[in-house]
């Protein structure tokens, strides 16, 4: 930094001087500004190799046709999306996925606020900590055993749900619940509440526990019973978190993947499909790479958008903070 | 005890507090079992026969054996647990160093373009996984990975390095910089600074990042769904499936092995909670 401090001046000597001077200041900087770049550059060529360009390159994949037997390419323009808008299976899946964020958010955001008001209501510090960490567990665990292991408790007249109407005497209401198009989706749904409430849950006694004990303390000498103070400091106190909540949840929905790859494939007939397993179907079951990447393409837009409101809110929050 | 002192020990006797805190109570443990019991279910359907699973689901098993789940270890399980422990350990490594090692640079030294590289790095964040898959196919199989343990690697450490990164920057953000500005002073070059000053520094978000990485890599299913197609490659989460494809019958095996596969996982959850929770709280309340 302290090499280029000589002056131009319209003395050619000292020109030339300073001349010699910039190129070694710049030699010496270009080389110091390559050694400070080795700090950056693993990380931006594996993400960038990794994680940008495979979906900037689906982009591509998504104007053309690929046949999978001789290789061949074929430049097809924006045919992938027409068909896109023509398949039902298509509207489908999308509806599916917004049924997954509509019900996500009201089991997830709203169902784990309340849950979370109530452990960290408890006294005991031990039982807090008890009952945060039992409502984790399935989320700890992978999709793939709790979805065999829902696909097990389905099953009709022999798992555990069937059982246990039977035991309260409802066996009218036993039913093919994955097995019938009706509630194949539900019942998907139903598995991943109960997976994933536990970890919105946690996150939000995190927020709780970040609010100043005292607020509560005043409120109780000024007479505010425990409704008034969830919905007079708990609450609004916790905003951020929940609108955080809802926007990753709602992202989350249009990833789904796993679990309904595993309790039924999309079935039956294509009534449980999700944007994520149609992908899925059509590039590695039909080999049509071509139009699952189209499909990529809607799953993109639909993440992108929530990754940019999600970044919009914490701007704002930060600005206002 | 005989008079009220503290206005909260006079609300206790007002009947309606005392009916609510019953109806929370009741609330709380119903959840807590709706939650437990299924995977409680699923571990004893280890040690129940195929025919008790069925004829009796609520009951304890009828002879504590584990035949089931020795039988599920030598069906495939060992090769799927040695490729999930290898496949999380290595990425691990990877992940956490180099996002440590980028978020050094981000946050302490003169790197050009900084901004540039936040964005670029952090922005990965919001990429899906599931969008990437056709040309990742594609990619892999021309690099010759498909169907090793490094396209796994090599893709988790790729997708969970700019979450990663940004835990670990933001709490190197918030690092006092006396320590590593004093270590300049003495002449301590970058690279000594990282691994003398620096890392011991973030030990307990490195722990934290540790957890979260395992937990992922151990769960991750799509690329290891796609990306491997033999036995002794697979992860457990692909392993169940094709388990439950070829023995789907002997569902008692199947309960074993999931079991297997859960265990770990949860061991892991209890005993780093504390960190567990720390890397949300860094990742999430910021």
């Amino acid at each position: 930094m302290a090499s280029v401090t000589t002056t131009p001046t319209s003395n050619g000597a000292a020109l030339s001087g300073a001349v010699s001077n910039r190129s070694r200041w710049l030699r010496h900087g270009l080389l110091q500004q390559l050694a400070a770049l080795r700090w950056g550059i693993v990380a931006l060529i594996i993400v960038g190799w990794f994680v940008y360009y495979p979906i900037v390159d689906n982009l591509f994949v998504s104007t053309t046709t690929q046949d999978i037997f001789t290789g061949e390419v074929a430049y097809v323009g924006l045919d992938n999306y027409r068909r896109l808008l023509d398949d039902p299976v298509v509207w489908r899946a999308l509806t599916n996925n917004g049924l997954y964020a509509v019900l996500s958010v009201v089991f997830q955001v709203f169902a784990a606020f309340v849950l979370a008001a109530i452990i960290e209501g408890l006294r005991s510090r031990a039982w807090r900590n008890f009952w945060r960490a039992v409502y984790f567990i399935p989320s700890a665990i992978s999709t793939t055993v709790t979805g065999l292991l829902f696909y097990f408790i389905y099953q009709p007249d022999i798992g555990l749900l069937d059982a246990l109407l039977h035991l309260l005497g409802l066996q009218n209401l036993s039913y093919t619940w994955l097995g019938d198009e009706r509630t194949a989706i539900y019942a998907i749904i139903a598995m991943s509440q109960w997976q994933g409430f536990g970890y919105s849950t946690l996150l939000f006694t995190i927020a709780i526990q970040k609010i100043p004990r005292e607020l509560y303390d005043a409120a109780t000498v000024d007479g505010a019973g425990p409704l008034r103070q969830l919905f007079c400091i708990t609450f609004p106190l916790t905003r951020e978190m929940t609108g955080m909540m809802i926007i990753v949840t709602i992202a989350g929905a249009f990833q789904v993947f796993n679990e309904v790859m595993v309790m039924t494939g999309g079935g039956p007939n294509n009534s449980s499909q999700v944007l994520g397993t149609w992908l899925y179907e059509q590039g590695f079951n039909q080999n049509d790479m071509g139009y699952a990447a189209a499909i990529g393409v809607v799953i993109f837009l639909a993440t992108l958008t929530t990754g940019l409101l999600q970044l919009w809110y914490t701007k704002r929050r930060r600005v206002e903070a | 005890m005989s008079a009220v002192v503290i206005p909260a020990g006079a609300s206790l006797r007002n009947p309606w507090l005392v009916i609510g805190k019953g109806v929370l109570m009741a609330l709380l443990v119903a959840a807590g079992v709706l939650v437990v019991y299924p995977l409680i279910w699923m571990a004893l359907g280890g040690f129940k026969s195929n025919s008790q699973i069925f004829s009796d689901p609520f009951a304890l098993p009828d002879r504590w054996s584990f035949d089931n789940y020795a039988a599920a270890w030598n069906q495939g399980v060992r090769n799927f647990l040695f490729s999930s422990l290898l496949v999380t350990v290595v990425s691990t490594i990877t992940t956490v160093f180099i996002s440590a090692w980028t978020a050094y640079g981000l946050t302490r030294t003169q790197m050009f373009g900084k901004p540039v590289i936040v964005g670029f790095v952090l922005g990965g964040m919001m990429l899906s996984p599931t969008v990437a898959l056709v040309p990742l196919v594609q990619m892999m199989q021309s690099l010759g990975l498909y169907n090793t343990h490094w396209a796994l690697i090599i893709l988790y450490t790729a997708f969970r390095v700019p979450f990663t990164t940004f835990l670990i920057r933001a709490y190197m953000l918030d690092l006092p910089r006396d320590l590593d500005e004093a270590a300049m002073i003495d002449g301590a070059s970058e690279g000594q600074i990282f691994r003398k000053i620096m890392l011991p520094l973030c030990r307990s978000i490195i722990v934290s990042c540790i957890i979260l990485h395992i937990l992922f890599a151990w769960n991750e299913y799509i690329f290891a769904m796609i990306f491997t197609n033999q036995i002794d490659v697979q992860t457990l989460p692909v392993g169940l499936t094709s388990l439950m494809a070829k023995h789907g019958t002997n569902f008692a095996e199947v309960f074993a092995a999931m079991t297997i596969s859960a265990l770990p996982i949860v061991v892991i959850f209890f005993f780093t909670q504390r960190y567990f929770i720390r890397g949300l709280t860094e990742g999430i309340g910021k």
